[in-house]
């Protein structure tokens, strides 16, 4: 057995789907698992933790630790690191976690990749394929030179497994060494939408120039409601200033890879497919039956999203109750 | 103060995506290769910063095999970047590595003000270039930045996060900026800055005289496949409501999705 640490995030005091995985996935491959939580409800967060299989657990609610500061966290991983020695450090995609991790992997001189989509552990080894080119294809990675490696995985990749709520165990407060910040975060300003990021979204339900302006995304958003789903775009109606470009969906935007995409009004140019075309199961809608989305999409609707994307909403209203 | 900005080329996000023979790269054959586009907001915001600090000298760095990567170094001086560096290196190094090379040859030239790159390049998108830069120079970082404001080696700027959300973030001089998306408006080189590109000076640095190891990466991109072929398409006839009604149905009982 080999030691795996584990970064977990929380939402909403609960640990993240995408921290579920990985503690699910070393569970499954029998690795000694070592969970790491930083920030307010990181000490409670040890009970859910223990039932989906760690080992040990270690938190810290300190002031400095919450709210995410790249110097204070990496500083404190990185001697975490040097102290417990795991071969292998699992953490999911979030914007945190892709921001601290390759500082990290800096500091300790170890292999680091992100984005993984398959991810296979073994005591000896640890296999990551990734996409490339935004997802036009696809490469595995070997990890090569060094006694620990760092992978962040995107979000909605692997399964979860059910949590046994017999396991307990203690959580431990982690040693946060002295430093001499030089990074300052002043606040942190929420964005217009609670809902979940495009790149860790379940379903996204995005819209392109067949939306035909600003206004109309509403009806997109919806729909999105009704799901549970969070609203992206194409690049030319965020270039349009229609939307924001944190909503973006391609090459030059997210890289996306929900269970569910639905694509509205948007005829599928080669960069937005790349930023799609992961995803498990996509919807086009498009009055223009030639449009190159049809041919990623698993089920293709010719028509005017103005009929069919309300219709769409009444039908999951009445489904999802 | 010299105002670095670290530059990356990459295929165009038009090119088509073919793999080598052995599968352990792809077919560089017929790729049209840019400057990575958010390396162009990077670039922008060097000589936005320029003109509020005139004594500054914007150089601007890429890493690769030369006789490519200088074509994307006289973008960078065509829109108005100052000085080029290219170090004449291996592609097959990792972000470790080149960020050490980096760090290296930044170190040599000097007079660290600040240092802007894009947030990540669109060919392998590991976006870690810039953090492990900052590591290796033991400055602070902050990437997805998407405004950028200086008051003398004082900087404040915003990232972006999840949602839309931002964080407010202070830095204080030299730190490692990475640009989004929404930054600014770079503009395309005009003919006579183009005509003065040329003239301007390139620095040719050897990889090898920076006493760091190609071979010491730590990964290694391998077995590159394409991604695998999607059923066709399921068309659904019928009406706007017909349509919405067997497409509700099979997300829950084909595809089970829903």
């Amino acid at each position: 057995m080999s030691k795996t640490l584990i970064f977990i995030e929380l939402n909403n005091e609960k640990i993240k789907s995408g921290s579920l995985e990985l503690l699910s996935a070393a569970k499954n491959a029998g690795q000694e698992i070592i969970a790491i939580c930083f920030g307010p409800a990181s000490k409670a967060a040890a009970s859910e933790a223990f039932q989906y299989g760690a080992n040990e657990y270690y938190f810290s609610e300190k002031e400095i630790m919450s709210v995410y500061n790249p110097e204070a966290f990496s500083k404190t991983i990185s001697t975490f690191l040097n102290d417990h020695k795991p071969q292998l450090v699992l953490a999911s995609g979030t914007q945190l976690a892709k921001d601290l991790f390759p500082r990290v992997a800096a500091k300790n001189k170890t292999g680091y990749t992100n984005d993984g989509i398959e991810l296979t552990i073994s005591d000896s080894n640890v296999a990551v394929r990734r996409p490339v080119y935004a997802g036009k294809a696809s490469a595995e990675i070997e990890f090569k030179n060094s006694d620990c490696n760092i992978v962040v995985m995107r979000p909605n990749q692997l399964p979860v497994n059910s949590p046994d709520t017999s396991a307990n165990g203690e959580a431990k407060e982690i040693a946060v060494p002295e430093m001499d910040l030089k990074t300052i975060i002043k606040s942190v300003v929420k964005g217009a939408s609670e809902k979940l990021d495009l790149t860790e979204a379940n379903i996204i339900v995005s819209g392109g120039r067949g939306v035909k302006e600003a206004g109309n995304f509403k009806i997109l958003e919806e729909l999105a409601d009704t799901l549970g789903a969070t609203v992206g775009a194409s690049r030319a109606v965020c270039d349009a200033g229609w939307v924001p470009h944190s909503m973006q969906v391609g090459q030059t935007g997210k890289t996306v890879a929900p269970t569910l995409y639905i694509a509205c009004g948007i005829s599928g140019a080669i960069q937005h497919l790349a930023g799609m075309s992961g995803s498990k199961v996509i919807v086009a809608i498009n009055t223009d039956a030639d449009a190159p989305i049809f041919e990623k999409a698993t089920y293709g609707i010719v028509g005017d999203l103005f009929d069919v994307v309300p219709q769409l909403t009444k039908e999951f209203k009445a489904l999802l109750g | 103060m010299n105002i670095y900005v670290c530059i990356k080329q990459v295929p165009d996000t038009e090119t088509k995506i073919k793999l080598s023979s052995d599968q352990n790269s792809i077919d560089p054959t017929n790729i049209k290769w840019i400057l990575n586009p958010y390396d162009e907001y990077a670039v922008e915001e060097a000589l936005k910063l320029k003109k509020a600090t005139p004594e500054s000298t914007v150089k601007v760095l890429s890493l690769g095999p030369k006789a490519r990567v200088v074509d994307s170094l006289r973008t960078a001086l065509a829109m108005g970047a100052d000085e080029a560096i290219v170090i004449d290196g291996p592609e097959t190094i990792d972000s470790l590595v080149a960020a050490q090379a980096v760090a290296k040859t930044i170190q040599q030239e000097g007079d660290v003000g600040i240092i802007f790159t894009g947030k990540l390049s669109i060919d392998d998108g590991t976006s870690a270039f810039a953090q492990q830069l900052a590591e290796f120079l033991k400055i602070p970082h902050t990437t997805v930045v998407s405004k950028f404001d200086a008051e003398g080696t004082q900087y404040t700027v915003e990232r972006d996060i999840e949602g839309g959300a931002k964080e407010i973030v202070q830095m204080t001089g030299p730190c490692v900026i990475s640009a989004n998306k929404g930054l600014n408006q770079p503009k395309y080189p005009s003919l006579p800055g183009i005509m003065k590109a040329k003239k301007k000076p390139l620095k040719e640095v050897d990889f090898a005289s920076l006493g760091i190891e190609a071979g010491d990466s730590k990964t290694l991109f391998k077995n590159y496949q394409m991604p695998a072929e999607k059923p066709p398409v399921k068309m659904l006839a019928g009406d706007a409501s017909a349509q919405a009604t067997e497409l509700t149905q099979l997300l829950r009982n084909e595809a089970k999705v829903i």
